[in-house]
C-alpha cells in the first residue's frame, strides 16, 4: 500500500546542506502496525512528514494506494490528507475551548456531509477510540492527557483513513496513560487499520509488529517484532 | 460550503470572546474618537463663523473723529461730525454699497410695569437690519411712515424682553418708558447670541428721527454702518467713502479727517486664519488618533493570527484546503472590523451628542466624510492585518505551522 523508493530529502540552510533522508526505500502493506524508531535528528520525523503528505521529498518516489504523492499540488495534498491519512500528534493539537465533538468533526468541514451525518460519524469514532459518551460535549481544555489523545485518535479515524500516523503519541503522557493509548492503537490495528508510529522509545515501538530503525537518514534495520505482553 | 464557512467563523469568534471583544474595542475606540473629534471641531468652527456673521456682513463702520475742545483731545467718536445727509450721500453716490445705516446710540434706563433695566437704545433706519444681520422674530421693524413721523415705537431684543416682561412673553403691543416717555413695542428681534458688553440681544431699537428728537436732541449721528455688496469691493468702497466724506466736510488733508473707519474684512481675515489653523490642528489630532487606532487594530490582528498559527497548521494537517482557511480568516477580520466599525460610529455619534448637550455653546456637527474616513481606514487596516498574516500562515507547510510557538 505504501511504497517508498529512494526517498531523499535535503535541507539547504545557507551554505550547509543536510541530508535528512538518503535513499530510503521500503514498503508497508495494508493492516500492518509499523514503528519507525530512531534518535532525534535521525530523519524519522522527515520520513513521517513525507508519508503523511505534509511534505514532499527532494527526490525519489512515494506512492500511497497506487497514487504518486510526490508530484501533487498543495490542494491535492490537502485532499489526500483528509481522505487517506489520520494524524495523532504528540501535543494532541486539539482546538482550544472547543467541544470534543466539534474537534472530532474538524476534518469533515467543507465536505458534502450533513450536520447529522457528521455528528453520527464523530460519535461513532469517539466510541471506537474508547471515549465515554458523557464527555462528548466537554471542552477540550477540560480533558486529561489520555482523554485528549483519545479525542485526537477519534479525529484521525473519522474519515476511515487508509493509514493512521502517530507522531510520538505518548510523548506527553505518563506510563499508565501511554499504555492505554498504545493499547487503543493496537486494538485499532486488530480491527484492520494500518498504523505507522514514530517514536524514539523502544518500549513504545515494541507495541508494533514491525520495527524500522532509522539513523542518519538511512534505514539501519527493518525487523519483525513480536510485542511483549504489556501489563502495568 | 458557505454555511460551513459562516458557522466556523462565527463559532471561532464566539469561542474567543475576550480576544474578539478586545479587537472590536480597539476598532470602536479608533473610529469613535475620530468621529467625535471631527464633530467637535466642526461644531467649534461653525460657531466661530456664526459669531462673526452675527456682527454683520461686509461691514464698514464710520465713526466721528476726536473732538478737540481748547486743545484737549476728547477721544475718538466724541466729535459731532457725521450727519444723516452723509449717510444718504454714501448710499446714493458710491457703487457697491448695499445698505447704509446711520445710528444714534445712547444708554438709558428703561422701565415697564415696575421692572426696569439699563440698556442701549439705538436709533437707526431700516437698513440696519441688512447691515447688522438683524432679523425680526415677532411683530415688525418700524416702517417708513413711523420713521418720518418720529413715532414713539420700539423694537426690543430678547434679553431686554426677558428683563422687562419675562421669558416666553410676546412683548408686541406693550408699553415701555424710555426717558420718561412712553414707547409702544412693535417687534422683537431673533436671538443673535453674544454676552456681556457684546450682548446683541440686550438692545432697544427706535426710529432714528425719534432718537434725534427725544433722546440726543441734535441732528448728528454716532456712527454710520455701511454694508458693501461683497467682500471684494470693500477696500474700494472704503476708499470712496473716505474721499466723499473728506470732500463733504471740506477737509483737504486726509490726516485731519474728522471721522475714522473700521473694516470687517480685517476681522474676517483674522477669523479665517484662526479657523484655518483650527482645522489643521483638528485634522492632525484626528489623523493621529486614526493612526494610533490603526496600529492598535494591526497589533490585535497580528497577535491573534500569530497565536493561531498552530491552529492553521492543524487545519491544514487534517486536510482543509488553503482557500477555506484563507476565507475563514478573511471573514473573521471582516466581521470584526464591521462590527467594531458600526459600534464605533454609534459611539462617536453619542459622544458628539453628549458634547452638544452638556456644552451649550458648542453644537457639534458630524461630518459624513469623517465617518467614511475613520471606517475606511480601520476596516482597511483590520482586514489587511487580519488576512495577510493568516494567508502567510496558510502558505506555510503544515509542519512548520504546527511547530510554531
Amino acid at each position: 500500500m505504501i511504497v517508498c523508493k529512494n526517498l531523499t530529502k535535503t535541507y539547504i540552510n545557507g551554505d550547509v546542506t543536510t541530508n535528512a533522508l538518503a535513499n530510503v526505500s521500503f514498503s508497508i502493506e495494508k493492516g500492518e502496525f509499523v514503528s519507525i524508531i530512531g534518535p532525534s535528528g535521525s530523519g524519522k520525523s522527515t520520513l513521517m512528514h513525507i508519508i503523511g503528505a505534509l511534505d514532499t521529498p527532494t527526490s525519489g518516489e512515494y506512492s500511497l494506494d497506487g497514487k504518486e504523492v510526490s508530484k501533487l499540488s498543495d490542494d491535492e495534498l490537502s485532499d489526500l490528507r483528509r481522505d487517506k491519512i489520520g494524524f495523532v500528534f504528540q501535543s494532541f493539537n486539539l482546538l482550544p475551548r472547543t467541544t470534543v465533538l466539534r474537534n472530532v468533526m474538524l476534518p469533515l468541514l467543507y465536505t458534502n456531509t450533513t450536520k447529522k451525518e457528521r455528528e453520527e460519524r464523530a460519535e461513532q469514532s469517539l466510541q471506537y477510540a474508547g471515549m465515554e459518551k458523557d464527555k462528548f460535549m466537554n471542552l477540550s481544555n477540560q480533558l486529561s492527557g489520555g482523554q485528549m489523545q483519545r479525542v485526537a485518535i477519534a479525529r484521525a479515524l473519522i474519515n476511515n483513513p487508509a493509514i493512521i500516523l502517530a507522531d510520538e503519541p505518548t510523548g506527553n503522557l505518563d506510563t499508565k496513560t501511554s499504555h492505554l493509548v498504545m493499547s487503543a492503537l493496537q486494538e485499532l490495528n486488530k480491527k484492520g487499520h494500518t498504523i505507522i508510529l514514530i517514536t524514539h522509545e523502544m518500549d513504545v515501538a515494541d507495541y508494533a509488529n514491525r520495527i524500522i530503525h532509522i539513523r542518519d537518514g538511512m534505514i539501519e534495520k527493518d525487523e519483525i517484532n513480536i510485542p511483549n505482553d504489556h501489563k502495568i | 460550503m458557505l454555511k460551513d464557512l459562516l458557522k466556523e467563523t462565527i463559532w471561532s469568534l464566539s469561542a474567543n470572546k475576550v480576544r474578539s471583544g478586545l479587537t472590536i474595542l480597539g476598532i470602536v475606540i479608533g473610529i469613535a474618537s475620530v468621529i467625535a473629534l471631527v464633530a467637535i471641531g466642526q461644531g467649534a468652527q461653525n460657531s466661530i463663523e456664526k459669531n462673526i456673521e452675527a456682527i454683520g456682513s461686509n461691514l464698514i463702520m464710520i465713526s466721528p473723529g476726536a473732538q478737540r475742545i481748547g486743545g484737549i483731545n476728547q477721544g475718538g467718536g466724541s466729535a459731532q461730525s457725521l450727519t444723516v445727509e452723509d449717510a444718504e450721500a454714501i448710499k446714493n453716490e458710491i457703487e457697491n454699497v448695499k445698505a447704509v445705516a446711520p445710528t444714534v446710540t445712547k444708554r438709558s434706563q428703561i422701565t415697564a410695569k415696575g421692572n426696569n433695566t439699563n440698556t442701549q437704545v439705538i436709533g437707526t433706519t431700516e437698513d440696519y437690519l441688512i447691515v447688522r444681520n438683524v432679523a425680526i422674530d415677532s411683530g415688525s421693524f418700524f416702517s417708513q411712515q413711523q420713521m418720518k413721523g418720529s413715532a414713539k415705537v420700539a423694537v426690543i431684543g430678547p434679553t431686554t424682553r426677558d428683563d422687562l416682561f419675562g421669558a416666553e412673553i410676546d412683548p408686541v403691543g406693550k408699553i415701555i418708558r424710555i426717558n420718561k416717555m412712553d414707547f409702544t413695542v412693535i417687534g422683537m428681534t431673533i436671538t443673535k447670541g453674544g454676552s456681556g458688553f457684546n450682548n446683541q440681544d440686550d438692545v432697544v431699537y427706535v426710529p432714528l428721527t425719534t432718537a434725534q428728537h427725544y433722546l440726543s436732541g441734535d441732528e448728528y449721528v454716532n456712527s454710520i454702518s455701511v454694508a458693501a455688496s461683497d467682500q471684494n469691493s470693500m477696500t474700494a468702497v472704503q476708499e470712496q467713502i473716505s474721499t466723499l466724506l473728506l470732500a463733504r466736510h471740506k477737509i483737504s488733508d486726509p490726516a485731519d479727517a474728522d471721522f475714522s473707519m473700521m473694516n470687517q474684512n480685517d476681522i474676517i481675515a483674522t477669523a479665517t486664519s484662526i479657523t484655518g489653523t483650527f482645522t489643521i490642528l483638528l485634522s492632525s489630532i484626528a489623523g493621529i488618533s486614526l493612526l494610533v487606532g490603526g496600529i492598535g487594530i494591526m497589533n490585535m490582528m497580528l497577535t491573534t493570527v500569530t497565536e493561531r498559527t498552530r491552529e492553521i497548521g492543524l487545519r491544514k494537517a487534517v486536510g482543509i484546503r488553503k482557500l477555506y482557511i484563507n476565507l475563514q480568516f478573511l471573514a473573521e477580520a471582516v466581521i470584526l472590523t464591521f462590527l467594531g466599525g458600526a459600534l464605533g460610529i454609534v459611539l462617536g455619534w453619542i459622544m458628539s451628542l453628549l458634547v452638544t448637550r452638556f456644552i451649550s455653546s458648542l453644537t457639534t456637527s458630524i461630518s459624513l466624510s469623517s465617518i467614511f474616513l475613520a471606517f475606511g481606514v480601520s476596516a482597511g487596516v483590520g482586514i489587511v492585518f487580519g488576512f495577510y498574516p493568516a494567508r502567510r500562515a496558510a502558505n506555510l507547510s503544515p509542519i512548520e505551522a504546527l511547530r510554531y510557538e
